[in-house]
């Protein structure tokens, strides 16, 4: 019988670690200051065994932050020592390195202690809204012009804070206020995750982790194999071209699907741009083993050994493989479109089961607002930095239309316009869908969505650009076609740059239309009622129902009728 | 009300409409069935059985209370009215586009909840409002009556009104409602800014549109009730819960629908507030857990505590996210899926997981012998022994506890190398787990120690898990009350008239204006004062003042509640003293140097309650009879114990048992842990304890 209670008492430890890292990114939500935390979910949370694997992560976060934590704690251990740990310490970092994958994002790990032993450490990351230097964007030319680089040390030591940090920190910094707040609220977090850790740990009487990580390590490790062996094995190349920066950038993707692994090599992929969009390999790790769990074992929690299978390399100085001093403040820019070259080559593995290409990036931009520099303004006027998370469509699936508007693969969440409105004197005119930049397909791409941007009187502003697929919109699969290109005016119509920082003067704006999903399978076979619900929505203009899918003029004249009598059309 | 006062609770819940008649200190209840087509019928057969149980007539009652999940489920079936939205330029698809994200990280075939409504059916005007209150565009009423005429053509029946910062400056949604009214007489309209003034355009504009959803056939639905109470020779004043956990008059029900969805479940948190009154307690959990999900709300000094927005119709196994918010004073619950029905089973890390499917009444559990082989929640506590094959539900189900084995074995047992019995308890502890994580997280949001508080258990399934709950929780002391079954319909009768006005304006304490916060607090109490004297003119009544403050530049604010004192007389170092307190005891420290600014005022008014009768404590201990012994299986210790069988109507003041026992009646059964002792209190309510182990 005892070995049967542990069996059930295991289960629920497993659970609960699960519960514990959930309660540390909520807590961080709550009080974390940027809005690319608080409002965006630009988090992650995870609990670790004492020799640094990590045990459980919660569900909210980013995939970004994710799997890249993973690998952080062991750097810590190893820049910290286990003779430096102490009861009440709390470490930072935000090596792009040894943290996720640029400066903007920060780490903290805690250790945590039971009756004066130490017995694993929490970890949690949020993406900060300045870090110093150019400011995020990608024009930097190396790390060094990114900001403020903080090597892994000590936050606190023995629950004092290191004021000497916070003082350069405060130096340093554009909004010092919001970051030294995140800061705090990161190392809040820990201290939540780490309460309950303990609580746990007096209840079913434990004095170490090892029992239950050899329990979840062993189930996790069994089941990821499992899947992977249900898998017929093979290789496959893929590739896909996007916009980069200064050159475009080519993604190579091989996979090797073996019976206990995955190998996913990065060989032929483009070199590093001189631009700050080169991916540390901890990030392009990440979304690779993302983008293959989705596919093939989405059912299994991350931990160190669901994650092991996985097999991800580059070659060094490729764009996804950057080592330091490579700028790399927008890596997400091409990380993020990694799962679509990964989906390239599973999809000759595994048919059917991935979607096609989508907007892959998100749609970010910053503006950074101030008094008009050309006239005297009031004294009201003031400077502000407001970072905006938007999407595009994503891509259609092998039985479903694309969503629209939606991130993937990041895991983020736009922010309400009203509450950007307040962070600064920025006003966002328009932020709704874009018709007709789906792909066409029997099953469409999700739709991108159109913004237009502007100042509050007697402001001017930077806007720096984060976009991609100006120049390499989503292909489709399977007879599905391509998705909507980027694009970016200003008022005036003249064409501005997808990335890189750009001047709006006083009374400016800046339009944008984000790309569309791609769409998959042959638009001919696409459900006629669909498309007569879609053009009645005004998802595809009268036109692209007609020659794409082949409504008539009667058709569409009886949708028009119905929509006149407020119809649903479904 | 006086004491011998004629008043009935009504409850319409998704299976049964639950009656309660009060009169005085007596009590009758009953259980009809929802008549979903005309819900007004169950309420009068279960209104002339109530009334013929206390041997009066129906003309005597002087009080109705009605909450319904009619409001909740006319937006989870998407059966509304004929709406239209109206909102800005360039902001068509805010209840579309949600929040860009996925609730599911993992799954490729995600599919998100369509909005309410269509794409065709949102119009836009050319007007803008800014972040700080002023006219960017100025709304031309030219284009207004344009749109109506379009408007007029498509025949909608209900149009809700939502454009930006209106929470701010709600001008052009009214000069929208005068043209409406002007043009369209007949059409019901609802204004964001009336319905839902908060920042955050996709919440206050999903309120909005999911008001003028439900507007024409709750008003219709309240309608004919009137209608059938007066043919019956009912004339009383009818009343509405509403989710906030008060009561409004059938009028302001009728405007503002959504206000009334989950109003069954906040009948619960006030049932259990009212026992927790009666008991003098403080902090009290309180857990509803019935055939499908369980409920969580904490109730502090006697009041459930509210939030100001919540998420309705989740449609993917309960996840945050998965629904629509909806930004309304509301009492703030946890749900999850987790209940008698829900079903079991093993997932590829050989986990066992439980809910949010579930077996619903048909086919059942598996022990109902109605064809399910699932182990469900209910065939786990039968072969635990928390069950009686013989007796549940007062006889009229026999339970078959070789199926419910059958099922176990087959779905967990074989997969994990189990017995049936292993198998059972592991299926509930995950079921119990599950339940206490939602409870610690609620607790670790709100910056509470369970370790302090009481639980209060109600709802057919609660008894059986509470006492494990408790071990789980460190919680000492659970409270069983009588009537569980019909909790929310009691809760009714116990909730004040109440209203809750709030409205988003912004203020920093380092620009702190006396003048300002006098005058918006003065205009709320109005507001909310005058709804509550609409339903009672002379009853004393009391406001409860809040500001929601946070850190300049953090996302989520921390109600902070005002004396009347300070909200009459405002001042900002008393402000940012009271913050700071609430903050520290939230998440630990205080951050130096921030601003700290004002988003939300609210302003809740309400009558005070009838005084509530203390219960006298049990004092003598005399041991209660058993009628005979049963093996069940003790989760804490790990194995199976002899536990006495005690019939709950045969307690009388004073019973004390001594666990571990089952305490049966006809509704539930109530399970008492080796680790507990139970007291038959002055009212029935069974009051469970740890056994203080250290006097041993």
């Amino acid at each position: 019988m005892t070995k049967k209670h542990s069996t059930v008492a295991s289960q629920v430890m497993w659970n609960r670690l699960i519960s514990v890292v959930e309660e540390q990114a909520q807590a961080l939500i709550r009080t974390a200051f940027s809005t690319s935390v608080r409002e965006a979910g630009d988090l992650s949370a995870g609990v670790y065994a004492v020799d640094g694997q990590m045990l459980a992560q919660a569900v909210t976060g980013t995939p970004g932050h994710v799997n890249a934590m993973a690998d952080s704690v062991a750097h810590f251990i190893r820049r910290i020592g286990y003779p430096n740990i102490f009861e009440g310490d709390v470490y930072v970092t935000n090596d792009p390195w040894e943290g996720t994958g640029h400066l903007h994002d920060i780490t903290v790990v805690t250790p945590a202690f039971h009756q004066g032993q130490h017995v694993g450490f929490l970890a949690c990351t949020a993406h900060v809204v300045d870090i110093g230097g150019r400011g995020f964007g990608a024009d930097g030319n190396s790390i060094y012009e990114e900001g403020l680089y903080i090597p892994i040390m000590k936050f606190a030591e023995r629950g004092e804070v290191n004021q000497t940090l916070i003082a350069i920190l405060r130096g340093n910094v554009r909004e010092p206020d919001q970051v030294v707040g995140d800061f705090y609220a990161l190392a809040t977090c820990n201290e939540i995750g780490q309460r309950r850790l303990i609580d746990m740990m007096a209840e079913f009487e434990i004095s170490k982790l090892d029992g239950i990580a050899e329990f979840i390590m062993e189930n996790s490790r069994r089941a990821t194999l499992e899947c992977i062996a249900a898998l017929k094995p093979g290789q496959a190349s893929g590739s896909m071209t996007i916009d980069g920066y200064s050159n475009p950038v080519e993604i190579h993707v091989s996979l090797d699907i073996q019976k206990d692994r995955i190998i996913c090599d990065f060989t032929g992929t483009s070199g590093l741009d001189k631009k700050g969009i080169n991916v540390p390999l901890v990030y392009t790790k990440a979304y690779a083993c993302y983008a293959l769990k989705c596919a093939i074992a989405p059912e299994i929690p991350n931990n160190a050994a669901s994650l092991a299978p996985f097999e991800i390399d580059a070659p060094e100085n490729c764009i996804v493989n950057a080592v330091h001093p490579a700028p790399v403040a927008l890596r997400h820019v091409i990380g993020h479109m990694i799962p679509d070259a990964v989906y390239n080559a599973l999809d000759k593995l595994l048919p059917d089961t991935v979607p096609s290409e989508g907007a892959g990036t998100l749609c970010n931009f910053q503006v950074s607002l101030r008094p008009r520099t050309d006239i005297q303004v009031p004294k009201s006027a003031v400077r502000a930095e407001v970072l905006a998370f938007n999407s595009g469509g994503a891509g259609a699936r092998p039985t479903l239309d694309g969503l629209s508007a939606t991130a993937f693969p990041s895991g983020v969440k736009t922010m309400p316009v009203e509450a950007t409105e307040h962070t600064g004197p920025i006003i966002i005119w328009r932020k709704e869908l874009r018709p007709d930049s789906g792909g066409v397909g029997e099953f469409r791409g999700g739709l991108g969505q159109y913004m237009e941007v502007g100042a509050t009187e007697d402001h001017e502003f930077d806007f720096s650009a984060m976009f991609d697929r100006v120049d390499h919109p989503a292909r489709g699969r399977q007879g599905g076609g391509n998705g909507a290109p980027t694009t970016i005016t200003r008022g005036n119509g003249e064409l501005m740059n997808g990335k890189g920082k750009q001047f709006v003067p006083s009374g400016g704006r800046v339009l944008m239309a984000f790309p569309g999903g791609a769409g998959y399978g042959d638009p001919a076979k696409r459900d006629l009622n669909l498309v007569r619900r879609d053009y009645a929505r005004g998802y595809i203009s009268a036109q692209t129902a007609k020659q794409d899918y082949g409504l008539t003029d009667e058709d569409i004249n009886n949708v028009d009728e119905q929509v006149k009598q407020g119809e649903e059309v479904q | 009300m006086s004491q011998t006062s004629v008043r009935m609770g009504v409850d319409i819940g998704g299976t049964f409409t639950d009656v309660v008649l009060e009169i005085g200190g007596r009590s009758f209840s009953t259980k009809v069935l929802t008549t979903y087509v005309a819900p007004e019928n169950a309420i009068i057969d279960g209104m002339k059985q109530v009334c013929e149980l206390a041997s009066i007539s129906v003309s005597k009652i002087d009080q109705i209370i009605h909450g319904t999940t009619l409001a909740t489920n006319a937006l989870i079936e998407r059966r509304g009215a004929k709406t239209a939205l109206i909102t800005t330029q360039g902001f068509r698809d805010v209840i579309e586009m949600r929040s860009e994200s996925r609730f599911e990280q993992y799954d490729l075939n995600l599919t998100l909840p369509e909005p309410l409504l269509a794409r065709q059916q949102r119009y836009t005007v050319n007007e803008r409002v800014s972040a700080k209150g002023g006219v960017l565009i100025p709304l031309d009423r030219a284009e207004v009556e344009s749109l109506v005429e379009t408007i007029k053509i498509a025949g909608y029946e209900s149009i809700a009104v939502g454009l930006m910062h209106s929470y701010l400056n709600s001008r052009h949604e009214e000069m929208i409602r005068e043209v409406l009214i002007d043009k369209l007489p007949g059409v019901s309209v609802s204004l964001s800014s009336e319905v839902s003034p908060q920042m955050r355009e996709y919440e206050r504009f999903n309120t909005v549109v999911a008001n003028a959803y439900i507007k024409p056939m709750m008003k219709s639905y309240l309608d004919r009730l009137g209608g059938q109470l007066q043919n019956e020779g009912v004339s009383c004043p009818i009343f509405l819960m509403h989710s906030g956990g008060g009561i409004i008059s059938i009028e302001s029900a009728a405007e503002f629908p959504v206000r009334l969805v989950e109003s069954g479940p906040a009948g619960g948190a006030v049932f259990a507030a009212h026992i927790a009154s009666q008991y003098g307690l403080d902090k009290v959990l309180s857990f509803d857990m019935g055939g499908t999900t369980a409920k969580i709300c904490l109730i502090k000094g006697q009041a459930p505590k509210t939030s100001r927005v919540f998420e309705v119709a989740r449609s993917y196994r309960f996840k945050k996210g998965s629904g629509m918010p909806i930004s309304i004073p509301v009492i703030d619950m946890v749900e999850i899926g987790a209940g008698g029905g829900s079903l079991a089973h093993v997932d590829s890390m050989r986990q066992i997981r439980v809910g949010p499917e579930s077996a619903g009444s048909e086919p059942g559990p598996a022990c109902y012998g109605r064809g399910g082989d699932r182990p469900a929640v209910t065939d786990a506590d039968l072969v635990l022994g928390k069950l009686d094959p013989d007796n549940f539900a007062g006889g009229s189900i026999k339970l078959d506890t070789d199926s419910a084995s059958q099922s176990l074995l087959s779905v967990v047992g074989k997969k994990l190398d189990l017995d049936a019995q292993t198998s059972a308890y592991g299926l509930c502890e995950v079921v119990d787990e599950n339940m206490a994580n939602a409870a610690r997280v609620h607790a670790v949001e709100n910056g509470e120690d369970l370790a302090e508080y009481t639980m209060i258990a109600f709802g057919g399934a609660a008894p059986l898990h509470a006492g494990r709950l408790c071990e789980k929780l460190g919680v000492e002391r659970l409270l069983v009350p009588t009537g569980a079954g019909v909790g929310s319909a009691i809760g009714f009768l116990r909730a004040p008239f109440s209203f809750e006005a709030n409205r988003s304006v912004y203020m920093r304490l380092s620009n702190f204006k006396v003048a300002v916060i006098q005058h918006i607090l003065s205009e709320l109490e109005t507001e909310s004062s005058s709804f509550v004297r609409s339903c009672d003119a002379n009853a004393e009544m009391r406001s409860e003042y809040k500001a929601y403050m946070r850190y300049t530049g953090q996302g989520e604010e921390i109600p902070i509640v005002l004396s009347k004192e300070q909200a009459l007389n405002p001042d900002a170092s008393t402000f940012h003293q009271l913050f700071e307190e609430d903050y520290i005891g939230l998440f630990g420290r205080a951050v130096e140097g921030m601003d700290i600014e004002i988003t939300v005022w609210s302003v809740n008014t309400s009558t005070i309650p009838v005084a509530v009768t203390a219960i006298d404590l049990s004092v003598q201990f005399v041991q209660a009879s058993s009628s005979g012994e049963r093996r069940l299986f003790d989760p804490a210790l790990g194995e199976n114990v002899q536990a006495d069988i005690i019939l709950r109507n045969s307690l009388e003041a004073d019973s004390f048992i001594l666990g571990p026992a089952v305490i049966t009646e006809d509704e539930t059964t109530i399970i008492l842990p080796s680790s507990r002792q139970a007291i038959c209190q002055t009212d029935g309510c069974i009051d469970i304890q740890r056994i203080d182990t250290t006097q041993h």
